[in-house]
């Protein structure tokens, strides 16, 4: 697999705080990747150094070979490694298609024409189309800040995506939704971004939709990785039990292997 | 939204005539205040579309100042009166000088942007101030201005120089339309609700706000040859804190929703105050505190707002037209 990204040694200190190091992480061109860890393992350090947020105080990062190492935000979103936040980061006075617009407006790039209009039929078309590869094309003239938070986190993501981006993060992607909607929701969102072909690495405490959304799995812990590798063998891992996942997911995976056990036993 | 020539650029284009013709119907007087307001409107539209990205320029009669200084400074020691080579000179003069400070106030937003505005307008107040050159705190006169080398003189250059204002100040206004709707144009609103937002989206926060910066600049100082033209004269007072606060509460009385609406503004407060002085000439600020504070508490989107709000009434079916429909 040659990798998209491949970040080396990745470090970020602040005072003397170590909030990540040794980060390093190979994504594949159109890889599901899972993040696991607890609050303050440097998960959302690692997306920030990546996506230029943060310089690193340390080590490298590689897209498609290249250093982007330092690069500001806009330069590597330009490059395709696009982003969505924990707490959605929308113009939350505007409606739902006029934040599709801006998003499209900027993806554009077109070249910066003072004297013409930015918005015209065609681009509005492309808008709602995207809005409805999410599912929420009926929310298009409906402003943000009367969103329920699922529709506001999948307009956080479409926005993210209207670039095609190559790689896009999520960060915490089902934080907000309800415990009956995250399945639905987090398939509506694969979906949409399978079609693409789009690299996802998605952050999530959620360890069922880990299991059922991404063939690999990295766990954080403290500001290193504990285990990079197939899900179900890092949500196996011991260390990653103690450390990461905790008792509540113990207690759930042992009383799904109890029946196989009993009945194997029989 | 998808209409390439908007309702607000048919009302401009409409207004040139009207406007015109206000010249042979009302009195000298109200004439004299249009065309005042109109070059400082032009100020107050420069500070409106900064507002538009969330920034108050509590400093941009400094612009103002430069496009009158310009225009003064051209026909004192260059013997300069053509009204378009001043223009030109204004606009290039503020230009240049906005692009230059751009680099360091669109590092900054809300109050920081605001007070280092202001102050970059004091430190030219205080330059002129203490030029004695330059007339001082009295300023000095300009010449009677010429057209291509037509030179009006008496009613009929009083009418060809409101003409000519009128003709650049809806002009610009028009332009400056065109940029509220360009990709700046919505880039600067993005600024306003979610910078962050903006860089993830790929594109720079800073250089739209230079940009926006320098034509806000080049407005103002086509606002200040026009009105220094109007008067035949200028003074330090044209960049200092309380001009620049005066187009900062046209803007705010004003609101945001139209690029009509801070020129409509400052003719409204140009009338206020008139009147405000008339009727209580020692305390007549405390008229326009007044319009201000209950402007701020009823219309927090400015006086454009009742004309957004109506519109919408108008725009929206009535139930009796659903229950039919349905």
């Amino acid at each position: 697999m040659t990798p998209i990204l491949e970040t080396r040694n990745l470090e970020r200190t602040f005072g003397a705080v170590v909030a990540a190091r040794d980060i390093n992480i190979r994504i594949g061109a159109g890889e599901i990747l899972g993040v696991i860890g607890s609050n303050g393992a440097g998960k959302t350090t690692f997306v920030n150094m990546v996506t230029g947020y943060l310089p690193p105080s340390a080590g490298e990062i590689l897209y498609r070979g290249s250093s982007i190492t330092g690069k500001p935000t806009r330069e590597i979103m330009r490059l395709g490694i696009c982003r969505s936040f924990q707490i959605p980061q929308l113009f939350p006075e505007m409606d739902v298609l006029d934040n599709m617009l801006i998003a499209l407006t900027i993806a554009s790039r077109v070249k910066p024409a003072l004297l013409t209009p930015a918005i015209d039929a065609g681009r509005e078309e492309e808008a709602l189309s995207l809005l409805a590869r999410f599912g929420i094309e009926r929310y298009a003239h409906q402003e943000i800040a009367t969103l329920p938070q699922g529709v506001r986190k999948l307009v956080d993501i479409a926005m993210a995506t209207v670039s095609d981006p190559d790689l896009l993060f999520l960060d915490e992607p089902t934080s907000g939704v309800s415990a009956d909607e995250k399945m639905d929701f987090m398939k509506t969102l694969i979906n949409a971004l399978k079609a693409n072909d789009t690299a996802v690495l998605f952050i999530e405490h959620d360890m069922e939709i880990i299991e059922a959304f991404s063939p690999r799995c990295v766990a954080f812990y403290e500001g290193t990785i504990l285990a990079d590798g197939p899900t179900r063998e890092v949500l196996e891992n011991r260390k990653v039990r103690e450390f990461v996942i905790g008792s509540e997911f113990h207690r759930k995976t042992d009383k799904q292997a109890a029946p196989a056990a009993g009945n194997g036993a029989a | 939204m998808t209409k390439s020539f908007d309702k607000t650029e048919w009302g401009l284009l409409l207004a040139l005539p009207v406007l015109i013709c206000l010249t042979f119907l009302l009195p000298a007087w109200v004439v004299n205040y249009i065309q005042v307001s109109l070059g400082t409107g032009l100020v107050a539209l420069g500070v409106m579309i900064q507002m538009r990205a969330g920034l108050v320029s509590f400093g941009q009669g400094l612009y103002f100042c430069i496009g009158g200084y310009t225009a003064g400074l051209a026909g004192k020691f260059l013997g300069i009166s053509d009204l378009f080579v001043l223009l030109v000179m204004g606009l290039l003069a503020s230009v240049v000088i906005a692009f230059l400070l751009g680099f360091l106030l669109r590092r900054y937003r809300e109050i920081f942007f605001a007070m280092l505005s202001l102050a970059v307008s004091m430190i030219l107040f205080g330059l002129l101030s203490s030029t004695e050159e330059l007339g001082s705190t009295d300023g000095f006169n300009l010449p009677q201005p010429t057209y291509l080398g037509w030179a009006p003189e008496g009613d009929l250059g009083e009418t060809v120089l409101y003409v000519v204002t009128c003709v650049v100040t809806l002009g610009l206004a028009l332009g400056l339309n065109r940029v509220l709707r360009s990709p700046l144009g919505y880039i600067n609103e993005a600024i306003r609700e979610n910078e962050l937002r903006v860089e993830y989206l790929g594109t720079s926060a800073h250089r739209a706000v230079h940009i926006t910066y320098v034509i806000a600049a080049a407005v103002s100082a086509a606002g200040g040859v026009l009105w220094a033209m109007a008067l035949g004269h200028v003074d330090p007072e044209m960049t200092n804190w309380t001009t620049s606060g005066q187009f900062v509460f046209v803007s705010i009385l004003a609101g945001t929703g139209n690029i009509a609406a801070p020129l409509i503004g400052t003719f409204l407060l140009e009338i206020v105050r008139v009147y405000a002085v008339e009727i209580s000439p020692n305390t007549w600020q405390m008229i326009l505190g007044t319009l201000m504070l209950l402007t701020i508490i009823f219309l927090p989107r400015g006086l454009w707002s009742l004309i957004a709000s109506a519109k919408r009434k108008t725009a929206a079916p009535k139930a009796s037209e659903i229950m039919e429909g349905n």
